[in-house]
């Protein structure tokens, strides 16, 4: 990504102007690739038009999945394997087994969704962080647009992140 | 920015408009609840409802024998004999008795107090919690919440028909309802005399327990009066000045709730079971109390909006509400199961006799509610709100808000009817009615109480944060 020289970076100083700017350059049928800001902005996600995260039903998903592993477990090791009357109380004693259920569902909902969060991101240990601009750790916001994915061309995109209050254009 | 309000000054102080239609019906309402209590007691005397079950009750107590020789386990087994209350003490000793100790005191008229106490325990939480609400919204100095607070604001004026109620049943009744103010229990040589119970009056006694329902109760509406009255003072005034008085009373009313919620948990509903006890009770009363004032701020919310109210209340705010109730059924779930937990798995007979009453005991008549307890307060509402779409959406929320009240209602009844009424309990003409007159009530007081200021708290300090809310 660090050097195709198919992103045009529109740089914004202030938060109200980048949202505006993207309802701006997008009524303008320019596609924009992402919004880099150093913090998150009400709304920005909505003016995107990205679609809802989907993590969700990824959570609920591993809820289940934990839920009927921490069952199986106990039940084959408690009623199947080695029965064992624990308190007078029958082999399948559900109540006892609320807990681990419960933890166990917490358990696989936690790691499946950092790890389904991290590979849809593209995270893993040891990557190389690719940052368009620097300064979006800072103080600035950076509207990038992918020229190769736009039918209009680089100088009408510039032109109308000019347009729309962008401080500098830059090509990367 | 989705669901961004337009809310200009032109619209600000809207009124509630309680009209004469909406009374009626309302009037109606209340005397067809009367009319079905009357018919219900009218079947409770002739002993219709309710005769029945006394005398399968000695059919269960053989029953249960026959469990218990079968199960082995001696503890539970006499908690399956025992089948109320009064015969704790007995356990404790290790005997089995077969005395049916609760049959001695009742009378069919013990059903309609019960009743009483239940519909005013329940109402009276419903509507300290709505002052609890706005407190604990101040505490925090939310913002999100000032758009729909007038609407908590007005529940607490319903404490003003419970709190009598309940302070009346008691002085009159008491005897009907709690197990230690039944003659000579505390005197020592008296036939009826209970070590347990004497052990307790220390605590359990007339005179402080008046004495606490007076003095909370006061304290209680005191603050609600004078966050009221401060409340009203800023849509006149504005500023922020205010806006800090109305924390400082917020704060004190958490403080002075934490205890009382507490002790009244332990007067009014733990003690009707008065040898058992359970050191969750008052968080378990509590988070019941709560959610079903969440389920009835939302409600009320979205009835005012069906009605063309409220319209800068949008889906944002509603899925704060809605988050509110999914987490605070899980947290009732959470307390009502810890509780269980610990003495199901400690199994000593004279704490395991209080969920045996309701799972087999009385002839099984409470096994179904205990059964829709856990499904209407922890299934349902867990399931139908988990989405974030369904907490956005008016009819989700609705459904889960009918769940959420129906089911504690059951929740509240299971903690009170078979302490109370043991055997003789069941749903009938008399619940039913005095649901309804109750709810008729409640509904009268608060909208006749929401006409009395604006909806919205013009000059909240947070109002333009919250109608800019955006999730």
């Amino acid at each position: 990504m660090s050097s195709t020289n198919n992103y045009i970076l529109g740089v914004y100083d202030d938060e109200d102007e980048v949202l505006h700017a993207v309802s701006e350059v997008k009524s303008k049928g320019i596609k924009i690739e992402e919004v880099y800001t150093p913090f998150p902005i009400h709304g920005l996600d909505t003016a995107l038009g990205h679609p809802r995260t989907r993590l969700p039903i990824a959570a609920f998903m591993f809820g289940c999945l934990g839920l009927v592993c921490a069952q199986a477990l106990i039940n084959y090791t408690m009623v199947f394997d080695w029965p064992m009357i624990i308190g007078g109380k029958d082999f399948f004693a559900l109540p006892d087994w609320i807990p681990i259920t419960f933890e166990g569902t917490v358990l696989f909902t936690a790691f499946g969704l950092v790890t389904t969060f991290c590979i849809s991101n593209d995270l893993y240990p040891g990557k190389k962080p690719e940052i368009l601009d620097i300064r979006i750790t800072d103080d600035r916001f950076v509207m990038a647009i992918n020229v190769d994915k736009n039918k209009k061309s680089a100088a009408d995109i510039k032109k109308a992140l000019k347009d729309s209050g962008a401080v500098e254009v830059n090509v990367k | 920015m989705a669901g961004h309000s337009h809310f200009s000054p032109a619209n600000v102080e809207e009124h509630f408009e309680f009209s004469s239609e909406g009374k009626k019906r309302i009037i109606y309402g209340f005397i067809a609840g009367i009319v079905a209590l009357i018919i219900g007691i009218y079947l409770l005397s002739k002993g219709e409802s309710g005769g029945h079950e006394v005398a399968a009750a000695g059919h269960e107590a053989a029953n249960a024998g026959h469990e218990a020789a079968n199960a082995g386990h001696e503890a539970v087994a006499a908690g399956h004999e025992a089948a109320g209350h009064e015969a704790v003490g007995h356990l404790s000793g290790g005997a089995a008795s077969h005395q049916p100790a609760a049959e001695e005191h009742y009378d069919w008229t013990n059903r309609i107090w019960a009743n009483v106490w239940l519909n005013a325990v329940f109402f009276t939480g419903i509507s300290v919690i709505g002052m609890f609400f706005v407190s604990l919204q101040y505490l925090a100095k939310a913002g999100w919440s000032s758009v729909l607070k007038r609407v908590p604001e007005a529940f607490p004026k319903f404490l003003y028909v419970t709190l009598p109620i309940l302070l009346a049943v008691f002085f009159f009744k008491g005897d009907v309802i709690f197990h230690w103010m039944h003659h000579g229990v505390t005197e020592v040589g008296s036939e009826n005399y209970d070590k347990i119970i004497a052990g307790k009056s220390g605590y359990l006694n007339k005179t402080f327990f008046i004495a606490r329902l007076i003095g909370f109760g006061a304290i209680w509406l005191i603050l609600w009066n004078m966050l009221r009255k401060k409340s009203l003072e800023e849509d006149l005034v504005g500023g922020t000045e205010i806006f800090t008085k109305l924390v400082r009373i917020g704060v004190a009313f958490i403080v002075i709730f934490g205890l009382s919620s507490s002790m009244f948990a332990w007067d009014w509903v733990m003690s009707i079971d008065t040898h058992w006890f359970s050191t969750m009770f008052g968080w378990y009363m509590f988070s019941s109390w709560h959610v079903t004032g969440l389920a009835i701020i939302t409600l009320t919310v979205l009835l005012l909006k069906d009605k063309g109210y409220m319209s800068y209340v949008n889906e944002n705010h509603l899925h704060d509400m809605g988050k509110f109730m999914f987490a605070f059924s899980i947290f009732w779930s959470y307390v009502w199961f810890s509780q269980f937990l610990l003495i199901y798995y400690a199994n000593f007979p004279e704490e395991t006799i209080y969920f045996l009453e309701r799972w087999e005991g009385h002839n099984k008549i409470y096994k179904t509610s205990e059964i829709l307890n856990i499904l209407f307060n922890f299934l349902f509402p867990f399931l139908v709100l988990m989405t974030r779409d369904a907490k956005r959406t008016r009819i989700f929320l609705k459904i889960a808000c009918f769940f959420i009240i129906s089911g504690h209602y059951i929740d509240f009844y299971q903690m009170i009817m078979p302490g109370v009424v043991g055997p003789h309990g069941g749903y009938g003409l008399v619940e039913f009615g005095m649901l309804t007159a109750f709810s008729c009530a409640f509904i009268y007081v608060i909208s006749d109480e929401l006409t009395k200021a604006s909806l919205v708290a013009k000059n909240h300090p947070f109002l333009v944060e919250a109608l800019h809310h955006d999730i």
